[in-house]
């Protein structure tokens, strides 16, 4: 029993911090501490980071309801020092617009709580409670803005289709448990153990893949995420934007690949349309936006359809590509939204794009970062993002999804249009309605970081190459 | 002295880091600062590349001053040189100081342009020295960055439509070779191009599959190895630019800046030359064989209609523009006529037409510069006033026409001839090319520079500065150079060609054999 404690140790300690520091908070100076309590969340998230990355032993407990491998670690690891990093990046933007809460911090570690349990479940229980955590945090944080309508109207379509979504997730959950039995990962695929697939598992399988995709908002299943990026508080989108979509695609390959493992071939083609949808629809229904965060809503769709793409490959190699292009998809949305934090007019907050006119000449070491960022997003070389869309492709040429390749570097063809458009403002535009109000030095840092990583074409990018091959083999084996 | 190339390729952009880094102000002295730095660092690239020319044995038909370096992804960061690729770096490195010199009277954001230019400047290098795939793939496609940016910022009234088109067009056509070089990897296991040491497999000497099979129903003839030539065609096709994927030429052209121009036209567009020499032909030569007869008609349809088109300009640029097709109509046809006087004539054609249409749009930057227009019928008679103007545009027209004893006539003699054996229809059309090159070409000349000066506008317009004399005499050196002793050029080319050719005939030759087994079981 104590070795299964030490196993979840991290989310324990996360879980105790979380309600103390409530308490704590409610007693004394509530909204007054926000601001010391954001700094110790990230400092506590990122200890907890580089505990689980030097003193990772690999193990499940709990009857197997709990499984720490690579993969696991992998996956963990980007989502705190993500949601570290975004936490702090924002508190300058809520100090500004008066969201100073402590609940703010406190809900988002409960929110990464969910998620660590997410993407260790090992039982599809434990993945529905890790996945209902971190939901109902999300849901409360979509809408902080209490009085603004668009902040609210965000929290309660997030929570409406939110909650649809975890309805169909648990009914094929139900189904599954019904036509295999038992609710053990390691129970379902020794069910489908002969590569064959029942019709009632299939259902299963098909509403919980359609359950999933909600939550990384692939399309069709996508129609939330424009209007909750646009409605949330700016630091809240960055949020949603970074974590949470980790969380939901490596939860996604753990149900694919650990539960349903041998049936490759059944779940391989509902997310090569997943995957096809989303590119194109992320890449078309951006060129219309005007606003920069409806359109990094669309962005994030096309960049959940490469993921996809990886996983559709159904390989090793494939996982391992869907891991760094999160990794990667994470560093661009951090700095970019770090950027998307400082846009303010006359101390408004101003998010439409024309807003970027002439930045290149009021701001040019700014321009110059995002100029960087947006290249990269669109997945021009020698950027990262290259590389990123590279290991997607590779996997997929390599699985014989030629076509399914094909498709996407159209696809990202398109999609280069809109990031174009952003530099073209910045660069070409005509002076009117500038932004003014400057960046505060941990924003303008996490922009200046994330863009010169882009470029920063390291030999095995640092390690996280050999980390990603080893947390995919140890996922699919 | 073993990383030459890398010295090379990456003096311009630690130049350019420099600049963005360390360079403050936009005031007069450090704009001066910026031009200089950047001249000189251009200047120096010139001179170390200099020595690589001297080390180079042309004799020997492998790669030299290899470079190799573990990198990121499995990939390796692999650079070397032939005698196919040599020459491009030169003129890369040659071309650069000068126009670099030649936006010397450019004032917005002085800064930003140089850095810009020098980025490209590695870009460009880069592209002719990767070994690697996807280095190459990296190089190839990253030059878009500045180049979207050069057109953009500086160009002319148009230039944001120009520079999405530019952008966009050539982006689809790439990303397609990008999917090409994934599966030329997965089937070689390999994305090394040459030189890849002891026992390994080399993408130059690995025979792709070219069995025939069906897609939804149509056979694939050449199979494998015709889809891969189809990918890679794709993008060249639209880098060099082939009828009918020209069209975002002539709108670049137009609205980018003089520099922009020079670059454009004399060094990009040899990218999707050198990848036909360095990618088409050696790897996928079934795929060549099979669909070379298609790319000889699409060339000479290029040169007699874009000498149709350039012949009914009246912008300036947009006429040398056109006349770039028809030029590079002439590199392509020369290149898939696949023999020795054929591919030597291409790549000669290709060094020529670097400094021939860069001098050409360096001549309208200077009459540009003056009366900011670029219509012809804004001009006339400027004989008048401008005589040394008049004689060096009067080189340039008359090295464009292909007149013998300029370096232009080498070029596309050597590739008629080459084309004379492989297809003599086609060959039959294209020499029309030549004559209606003379028309739009002396006409250009006799409405621009001939006649009386009767536009009020001119009487007070200028003759050459000492710096744009001093820009000009170096191509005007070589033009004249390369016309009277070609084999400067041929010599360093000449083995490597062979070779290439030696191996082609050998590949096809197998394909030829099979044909025929074939035609005798039928």
């Amino acid at each position: 029993m104590s070795a299964d404690l030490t196993l979840i140790l991290p989310e324990i300690i996360l879980a105790i911090y979380a309600m103390g520091a409530l308490l704590f908070a409610v007693y004394t100076g509530k909204d007054a501490l926000a601001r010391p309590l954001i700094w110790t969340t990230a400092a506590v998230l990122v200890a907890i980071a580089f505990w689980s990355m030097v003193s990772f032993e690999a193990g499940s407990g709990f009857s197997g309801m709990i499984v720490k491998d690579s993969f696991a670690q992998f996956a963990q690891v980007v989502i705190l020092l993500s949601a570290a990093i975004v936490l702090v990046m924002g508190q300058d933007y809520m100090g500004r617009s008066e969201l100073l809460k402590f609940e703010y911090p406190l809900l988002i570690t409960l929110s990464v709580i969910g998620m660590m349990v997410m993407v260790s479940s090992g039982n599809l229980l434990t993945l529905y409670m890790g996945l209902e955590l971190q939901s109902l945090s999300l849901y409360v944080v979509a809408s902080m803005r209490r009085d603004s309508v668009r902040s609210t109207e965000a929290g309660l379509k997030y929570f409406v289709l939110g909650a649809l979504s975890s309805g169909l997730l648990l009914y094929g959950i139900s189904l599954t448990y019904g036509y295999s039995g038992t609710l053990d990962f390691a129970g379902v695929i020794a069910a489908a153990s002969d590569g064959e697939i029942g019709l009632g598992l299939l259902f299963g399988l098909v509403f919980m893949i359609s359950g999933l995709a909600f939550k990384v908002s692939a399309a069709p299943f996508h129609m939330w995420t424009p209007d909750v990026y646009e409605g949330s508080p700016t630091p809240v989108t960055a949020f949603f934007a970074t974590a949470p979509k980790v969380a939901a695609i490596c939860m996604f390959a753990r149900v694919t690949h650990d539960a349903f493992g041998t049936v490759v071939s059944d779940w391989q083609q509902i997310i090569v349309v997943l995957s096809v949808l989303s590119m194109f629809l992320g890449a078309i229904a951006a060129i219309g936006q005007r606003d920069i965060k409806r359109l990094m809503a669309y962005s994030s769709i096309a960049h959940m359809g490469y993921a996809l793409m990886g996983l559709a490959a159904g390989t090793a190699q494939g996982v391992e590509a869907m891991l760094l292009y999160m990794s990667i998809y994470v560093v661009m949305n951090i700095g970019t939204f770090a950027f998307i934090l400082s846009m303010t007019r006359d101390g408004v907050d101003a998010t439409d794009i024309a807003s970027l006119n002439q930045l290149s000449k009021s701001r040019p070491g700014t321009a110059l970062a995002l100029l960087v960022l947006m290249f990269s997003l669109a997945g021009v070389p020698p950027t990262l993002g290259f590389f990123a869309k590279y290991y997607v492709l590779t996997a997929a040429v390599d699985a014989g999804l030629v076509w399914l390749a094909v498709l996407g570097v159209i696809a990202s063809v398109i999609g280069a249009f809109y990031y174009l458009r952003i530099v073209f403002y910045m660069y070409f535009g005509e002076a009117d309605q500038t932004l003014d109000g400057d960046m505060p030095a941990i924003q303008m840092g996490a922009l200046v970081v994330a863009s010169a990583l882009m470029l920063a074409l390291f030999p095995e990018l640092l390690g996280l190459e050999p980390a990603a091959t080893q947390a995919a083999t140890s996922l699919v084996n | 002295m073993d990383n030459l190339l890398s010295i090379v390729t990456f003096t311009p952009l630690i130049a350019a880091l420099i600049l963005a880094i360390f360079l403050r102000g936009d005031d007069e002295a450090a704009q001066r600062n910026a031009k200089w730095l950047a001249l000189g660092a251009t200047t120096f690239t010139f001179i170390v590349s200099l020595f690589i020319l001297a080390g180079f044995d042309p004799d020997d038909t492998g790669f030299q001053f290899v470079e190799e370096r573990a990198w990121i992804a499995g990939l390796t960061y692999r650079m070397g040189v032939d005698g196919i690729s040599v020459l491009f770096v030169m003129l890369t490195t040659f071309l650069m100081p000068l126009v670099i010199a030649a936006c010397w009277d450019v004032t917005t954001r002085v800064k930003d342009y140089m850095v810009a230019l020098l980025v490209l400047e590695t870009l460009m290098i880069g592209v002719f020295c990767a070994l690697d795939l996807i280095l190459f793939y990296l190089f190839f496609e990253a030059g878009l960055i500045p180049m979207f940016l050069i057109i953009g910022i500086w160009g002319g009234a148009n230039r944001i439509y120009a520079s999405f088109k530019f952008f966009l067009y050539t982006l689809l056509g790439s990303v397609l070779m990008l999917v090409a070089m994934i599966a030329m990897y997965l089937d070689a296991g390999t994305t090394c191009i040459g030189a890849c040491g002891a026992n390994n497999v080399e993408l130059l000497t690995h025979t792709f599959p070219s069995e025939p099979f069906s897609v939804l129903g149509i056979d694939i003839v050449g199979g494998m190895q015709t889809l891969l030539w189809l990918a890679f065609f794709a993008s060249f096709a639209v880098k060099m630019p082939m009828w009918p994927v020209h069209t975002w030429l002539p709108d670049a052209h137009v609205q980018a800046p003089t520099a922009g121009s020079v670059v454009l036209a004399a060094i990009l567009l040899k990218m999707g030359g050198y990848g036909f020499l360095r990618f088409s032909l050696p790897m996928f030569p079934v795929g060549s064989e099979v669909l070379g007869p298609l790319v000889l008609w699409l060339s000479a349809i290029a040169i007699v209609y874009a000498s149709l088109v350039a012949m009914m300009q009246d912008d300036m640029k947009k006429l040398i523009a056109y006349s770039s097709v028809a030029h590079m109509g002439f590199v392509t046809m020369g290149i898939f006529a696949a023999n020795q006087q054929g591919l030597d004539g291409a790549i000669f054609q290709m060094i020529s037409h670097g400094f021939i249409s860069g001098a050409l749009f360096l001549c309208v930057g200077v009459v540009y510069d003056r009366m900011h227009t670029r219509e012809i019928a804004a001009y006339g008679g400027l004989v008048n006033r401008m005589p040394a103007y008049a004689l060096i545009f009067m080189l340039f027209t008359m090295a464009n026409v292909g007149l013998p004893g300029t370096s232009g006539f080498v070029g596309e003699f050597l590739t008629l001839v080459g084309v004379f054996q492989a297809n003599t229809w086609v060959a039959l059309v294209a020499c029309t090319g030549v004559i209606l090159s003379a028309g739009y070409a002396l006409w250009l000349y006799r409405r621009v520079v001939f006649g009386d000066l009767i536009k009020e506008s001119l009487r007070s317009i200028t003759d050459l500065t000492g710096r744009e004399k001093a820009i000009f005499a170096p191509l005007a050196f070589f033009t004249i150079l390369l016309g009277i002793y070609p084999s400067l050029v041929t010599d360093i080319i000449g083995p490597s060609v062979a070779a290439l050719v030696a191996n082609y005939e050998m590949a096809t030759a197998d394909l030829a054999l099979q044909g025929a087994v074939a035609s005798v079981d039928n």
